[in-house]
């Protein structure tokens, strides 16, 4: 598996103006890898992510995976969004259930599968639950399960915990780690939070808004389960700082 | 606790209305055959109880009832499942529509006479329309309401029609769609008896037509009650209904 993105751009026409949400990105990613796209909201980052998806294909230039255009959603990649996207009415089983029901599989098999993800991602307890009655993380874990549950390829997640407190946020960025080892999957994750790309990405695409584009692939060559205050880190951190003009001797220096 | 709270709600409620009642037979010079007591009115109730009209009049009632109402909110919400995902097509449909549903039901009355004759159909027909247009606009209305969050979960999932639209958009939409199958009954069940009143020789309606014609308010004002009763009992049953139903929003199941 490979994903190859080449002078990919989005446009939008609003009010009958052309409007550039995405330009000239150029990008290569490998299996397995865990990416990161960081940017302030308004950069094309979902744009980017819905892109690859295969939700809102691109306008210019190309994005292909294993050699293919892609031009719709496949089931080989699972997106999870911020809002969980999780069916009200169905409870936490027959909501992991869901992506397997247009397989080929026996009911048995079904339960079987969906079991083992709910168990994975800790929620043994709360099979017969409505998400309703479910924290917010806890949600996320199901939808999680869910994608995990149809074998994907890929995981897009797109700002997956920025509605979570910062406590359970750091719980799910440590378990997406242990997942990701446990079923080697490539994952792309988009973000605006820099602490949260630096301590989960391979490789950090750093973008910027008007018009959208990558200023910067930054690679993180620090192992995984990192010191979040490791003088490793903060440098890495330091030097994304930089990349948005957000470290301070850069306005001291102006100020000179 | 709450359930005893809201019983004697109804019985004080009630207790007030009858009162009223009461007092205006008093204070009222019509004679008692036109402006019966409330007790007068029971003991033409316990007449019709006994001599088995009610029973007979409720049936008929009833089932036209069911048949108009449910096979209009069958044909009604399918329908409005098909349209709500075709956007184009009921940019077509919905003029036709707004130009149609604010006809009060009884105006086709006449026509329907002319056409069927009288008996069981008219009546049907007009439960058919009162509840028609209410059920189809509201299911309309619920489908393009969804969050598109769940088409974009099953597009990712594969999963197609006619799977997406039973499991997923109906059961989205499901609860604005009761809503309007629920305001729908109140509707129909007026119109039940406006139905029966002109076109049909039997039934509820057709009951206080007869009253009128044999100068018996009591049973008239009898009848009235029965049909209110009615009326509250369909509504009561349905809120049942809709309460067992999984994750919907109106019912509180934890
Ligand atoms: N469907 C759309 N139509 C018009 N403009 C859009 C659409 N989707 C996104 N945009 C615009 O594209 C830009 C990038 O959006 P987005 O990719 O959602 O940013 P991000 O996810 O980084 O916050 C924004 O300015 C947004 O308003
Ligand atoms: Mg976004």
């Amino acid at each position: 598996m490979k994903i190859e993105i080449k002078e990919a751009g989005k446009t939008y026409i609003e009010n009958g103006q052309e409007f550039t949400a995405l330009k000239d990105v150029n990008l290569d990613i490998e299996e397995g890898e865990f990416i990161c796209l960081l940017g302030p909201s308004g950069c094309g980052k979902s744009t980017l992510l819905n892109a690859i998806a295969g939700f809102a294909p691109v306008n210019h230039g190309s994005i292909k995976i294993d050699g293919k255009e892609v031009e719709k959603p496949s089931e080989k990649n699972v997106t999870i969004f911020q809002n969980y996207g999780l069916l009200p009415w169905r409870n936490v089983s027959k909501n992991v259930e869901l992506g397997l029901e247009s397989k080929k599989i026996s009911k048995e098999e079904r339960k079987k599968i969906a079991n083992r993800y709910i168990e994975l991602v800790g929620l043994k307890d709360y099979k017969k639950s409505y998400p309703r009655q479910l924290s917010g993380g806890m949600q996320q874990r199901v939808a999680i399960a869910r994608a995990l549950a149809v074998n994907p390829d890929i995981l897009f997640m797109d700002e997956p915990f920025a509605a979570l407190d910062a406590i359970t946020r750091m719980k799910l960025q440590d378990d997406i780690l242990d997942i990701c080892k446990k079923e080697k999957k490539t994952i792309i994750f988009v973000t605006h939070d820099i602490e949260e790309a630096v301590y989960l990405a391979d490789r950090i695409v750093v973008m910027t808004p008007n018009p959208g584009k990558v200023k910067s692939i930054v690679k993180v060559p620090i192992k995984h389960f990192r010191e979040r205050t490791g003088d490793d880190f903060l440098m890495v951190r330091d030097k994304i700082f930089e990349l948005f003009n957000l470290k301070t001797d850069n306005y001291i220096e102006y100020n000179i | 606790m709450k359930k005893l709270v809201s019983i004697k709600n109804v019985i004080v409620s009630l207790a007030i209305l009858i009162g009223i009642w009461q007092l205006l037979y008093i204070c009222s010079d019509f004679s008692s055959t036109l402006f019966p007591s409330p007790l007068q009115a029971l003991s033409a109730l316990k007449e019709m109880i006994d001599n088995g009209t009610l029973i007979t009049n409720i049936a008929t009632s009833m089932y036209r009832f069911a048949i108009g109402y449910i096979s209009s909110v069958i044909i009604a919400v399918l329908l409005g499942l098909v349209l709500g995902r075709m956007p184009g097509v009921f940019k077509y449909v919905n003029p036709s529509v707004q130009l149609l549903r604010p006809i009060s039901p009884t105006a086709w009355m006449p026509f329907i006479v002319l056409l069927f004759g009288i008996g069981d159909l008219p009546a049907i027909v007009i439960i058919f329309i009162a509840a028609f247009f209410p059920v189809l606009l509201s299911t309309v209305s619920a489908v393009r309401n969804i969050d598109p969050i769940y088409i974009k979960v099953s597009e990712n999932f594969g999963i197609k029609q006619p799977q997406l639209m039973w499991k997923v958009i109906f059961p989205a939409a499901f609860p604005q769609i009761a809503n309007g199958i629920h305001l729908a009954l109140g509707t129909a069940w007026i119109f039940l008896v406006a139905g029966e009143m002109v076109g049909a020789q039997s039934g509820l309606g057709y009951q206080i037509i007869d009253a009128r014609n044999n100068v018996r308010a009591d049973i008239l004002l009898a009848t009235i009650i029965v049909i209110g009763l009615i009326g509250l009992l369909l509504d009561t049953i349905l809120k049942i209904i809709e309460k067992r139903i999984p994750g919907y929003v109106g019912g509180d199941k934890r």
